[in-house]
């Protein structure tokens, strides 16, 4: 075959090549909503951190402002650093509250940022101090018999109900997260 | 006496598996030595990359209709039986996710690998281990031209380069088999389809391991089928045997290796 | 400069002790043709594969220019090899490339030529072949003879110092053999070259070459001018010169004897 033609069509080859990578960049993964633009990144101190891993993302109220960096362990604290990198575009408080969630009831956990009033922002390297651990599901469970036994103790024929008001009581505690 | 011939047919069942893995090493270290000389002489035929092109031709863009139609099909299969499955859940609409992370991850490079080794890799081993018995090969060495560079280098490069070519093809391609199937003839909706698929798919994790699988494979495929056609005695029938186990060991590597591959990439 | 182009010293070769050849010397006098004759699997190809270096000698050398072939490295084996042109037993034309570019495949691989004078060049050699007019046909659509002819059409196109030929009249029909002896001669006085020839064809071989050697049992056992030899009285000669049937070469492998054997199986 002619070597123009061979030319052409290997140079058709590697181009659909290309463009079947980039459309499955763009289309099918996340390089169009996962990336952030230029971020400043901050640190929170968490007691308990879950299953929170790197890259997942940081929201408030309910949008994705930037995403998990890195996580290290603080061996003088026994605290699990958490660093976040946020968008340029929002800047936050220096009062931010941060909190883990979970999305849905097996989800994926993340973070999430809620402003306070203060005047100054954050800037990068700076420290979230306000910060909320992750719910843990079997401390949350043995909690909860925890005090349902030392209840039923004390008052062996109110056990059921104040069971049930002890388990509502925590639930209106948890009740910040949104399940 | 009984005893004796005993002793004698176990001693010669130990020589035998002996030999045979003495020859299983010894063309596991020949081959070895092909993929050095091969990575030493490929400046040489990179300076004259048309020689590489036309091996693209003819392993790369010769195997594109098998892959587009074998990729449409996979990703068809993979919604109908995924939606079956995904639908008891109540989660149809993880539809997309489960097409798009199947293709990408394993069955994109994997697929593609298995029929490269059938379309491209059979035709490179025949056609070397017919130079060979037809002295092509011991002419260009006569005329001071190394077989390496001229002949198995500009087609390893190839092989190496249409691999993650085709592998990201087959993975678009399923995508677009498993839409057609789950959007108009299911009636998953549009939107959660893609944008569950956006939601779960990273780039790096998903996207480029793909790439990095399809790249080693491609080495693996294109090497094995260069060495079997480059070690086949130059008659007709050592010629389809090395085509026989071509395919073999090409399968064989491709899943071993894919195994070996998700297991770093998962672990790391 | 030495009269001699290729010279063989005392030379042996052998796979896992069983040697192939034992000793032998031969000399290869610039501008000569000459030819190397044995019966089949006496080792012939193999003198021209360790004249070309593609295998090493157990003991003694081969000279080329001067030069001993098992010692030079890769890049100096090429170099002796430019000066080489070799004709391979069926041809071994690129059966991927035309005609005109299996020609061009050398000229193309060693030189820097513009196209216009790589076209000059083939169409040139080809001419000499007298195949210039079928220079954009495939390989397969060649018959035996014209392939070879195209394939010493290639082997000649760098004008090599010595052209090797390894059995280039096997199958081939009496007129293309013809064509092919002509061609042989006439190269070889045209370039100034040296021809080695290794051929069992008596008749053809005698009717042009400058000198013969005789091969058998890993030795050189007779040589001399093709008169001298046809009137030779050595058993061996005189059985292959005049291809009669038992002799010094046996009709029979060695074997054991048939009576005894005939009477074992009962």
């Amino acid at each position: 075959m002619d070597r123009t033609t061979i030319d052409l069509w290997v140079g058709v080859f590697v181009a659909l090549g290309v463009a079947a990578l980039l459309g499955l960049a763009m289309k099918v993964g996340n390089l169009t909503t996962g990336k952030l633009g230029e971020t400043y990144s901050v640190t929170a101190a968490f007691e308990n951190i879950g299953s929170l891993k790197p890259r997942a993302p940081v929201k408030s109220a309910g949008v994705v402002v930037g995403r998990i960096d890195d996580i290290k362990f603080d061996s003088k604290t026994y605290e699990a650093i958490v660093t976040i990198d946020i968008d340029k575009r929002y800047p936050f408080p220096k009062d931010t509250f941060a909190n883990i969630y979970t999305a849905g009831l097996l989800g994926e956990q993340y973070v999430g940022l809620e402003a306070g009033g203060d005047e100054e922002t954050l800037k990068n390297g700076d420290k979230i101090t306000q910060t909320q651990d992750a719910v843990v599901l079997e401390k949350m469970i043995s909690k909860f018999l925890f005090s349902k036994a030392s209840e039923s103790k004390e008052d062996e024929p109110k056990a059921t109900t104040s069971a049930t008001k002890s388990a509502d009581g925590k639930s209106t505690e948890l009740g910040d997260a949104p399940f | 006496m009984i005893k004796s011939n005993l002793t004698v047919s176990i001693v010669r069942t130990l020589r035998n598996i002996g030999k045979r893995m003495i020859e299983r090493i010894w063309r596991l270290g020949a081959g070895a030595r092909l993929f050095f000389l091969t990575i030493i002489y490929s400046g040489e035929s990179f300076r004259r990359f048309h020689l590489t092109v036309r091996e693209i031709y003819s392993t790369g863009v010769m195997s594109l209709l098998i892959i587009v139609v074998s990729a449409f099909f996979v990703g068809m299969v993979l919604a109908l039986q995924g939606y079956y499955t995904l639908q008891k859940y109540g989660s149809s609409e993880a539809i997309g996710v489960l097409v798009a992370l199947a293709l990408l991850r394993e069955l994109g490079p994997v697929v593609t690998a298995l029929l490269f080794a059938g379309r491209a890799g059979t035709a490179i081993t025949a056609e070397i281990g017919l130079m060979k018995a037809t002295e092509q090969l011991s002419a260009m060495e006569m005329m001071a031209v190394s077989p390496i560079a001229r002949v198995v280098a500009p087609r390893f490069w190839a092989g190496v380069i249409s691999m993650p070519i085709l592998a990201a093809l087959f993975s678009m391609v399923g995508i677009l088999g498993g839409y057609l199937v789950a959007v108009p003839l299911i009636g998953v909706d549009d939107g959660a389809f893609w944008s569950q698929m956006q939601a779960n798919v990273d780039v790096r994790e998903d996207i480029v391991n793909g790439v990095i699988k399809s790249l080693v494979f491609g080495v693996a495929c294109t090497m094995i089928a260069l060495f079997e056609g480059f070690d086949a005695p130059p008659t007709a029938e050592g010629v389809s045997r090395a085509t026989t186990r071509t395919v073999v060991t090409s399968s064989l590597a491709v899943l071993g290796l894919d195994f070996v591959l998700t297991s770093f990439m998962l672990a790391g | 400069m030495s009269n001699n182009i290729v010279e063989i010293d005392n030379l042996s070769f052998g796979y896992k002790g069983r040697l192939l050849h034992k000793g032998i010397n031969m000399v290869f006098p610039r501008g000569k043709v000459v030819a190397i004759m044995g019966g089949s699997g006496s080792g012939k190809t193999t003198l021209l594969r360790l004249i070309g270096g593609q295998i090493k000698p157990s003991m003694g050398e081969v000279r080329v220019d001067g030069e001993i072939v098992h010692e030079q490295d890769r890049h100096g084996i090429y170099k002796l090899r430019r000066k080489m042109g070799m004709l391979f037993q069926h041809g071994a034309l690129f059966t991927d490339l035309s005609v005109f570019e299996n020609v061009a495949f050398p000229i193309r691989e060693h030189t820097d030529f513009p196209e216009s004078m790589i076209k000059d060049l083939v169409l040139m050699k080809l001419n000499a072949v007298g195949l210039r007019g079928a220079h954009s046909l495939m390989p397969v659509e060649l018959s035996g003879g014209m392939a070879r002819r195209v394939a010493l059409a290639r082997a000649v196109a760098l004008d090599p110092d010595i052209i090797m030929y390894d059995e280039p009249f096997a199958g081939l029909d009496p007129i293309s053999m013809g064509v092919i002896c002509d061609l042989i001669r006439s190269l070889n006085d045209a370039l100034g070259a040296t021809s080695i020839i290794v051929t069992h064809d008596v008749e053809e071989t005698f009717s042009f070459a400058d000198y013969v050697y005789f091969v058998a049992n890993g030795e050189v056992v007779a040589e001399g001018t093709p008169q001298d030899l046809l009137r030779s009285e050595l058993p061996f000669v005189h059985q292959f010169v005049h291809a009669e049937k038992d002799g010094p070469v046996p009709f029979h492998y060695p074997a054991a004897d048939y009576k005894s054997e005939l009477l074992m199986r009962t």
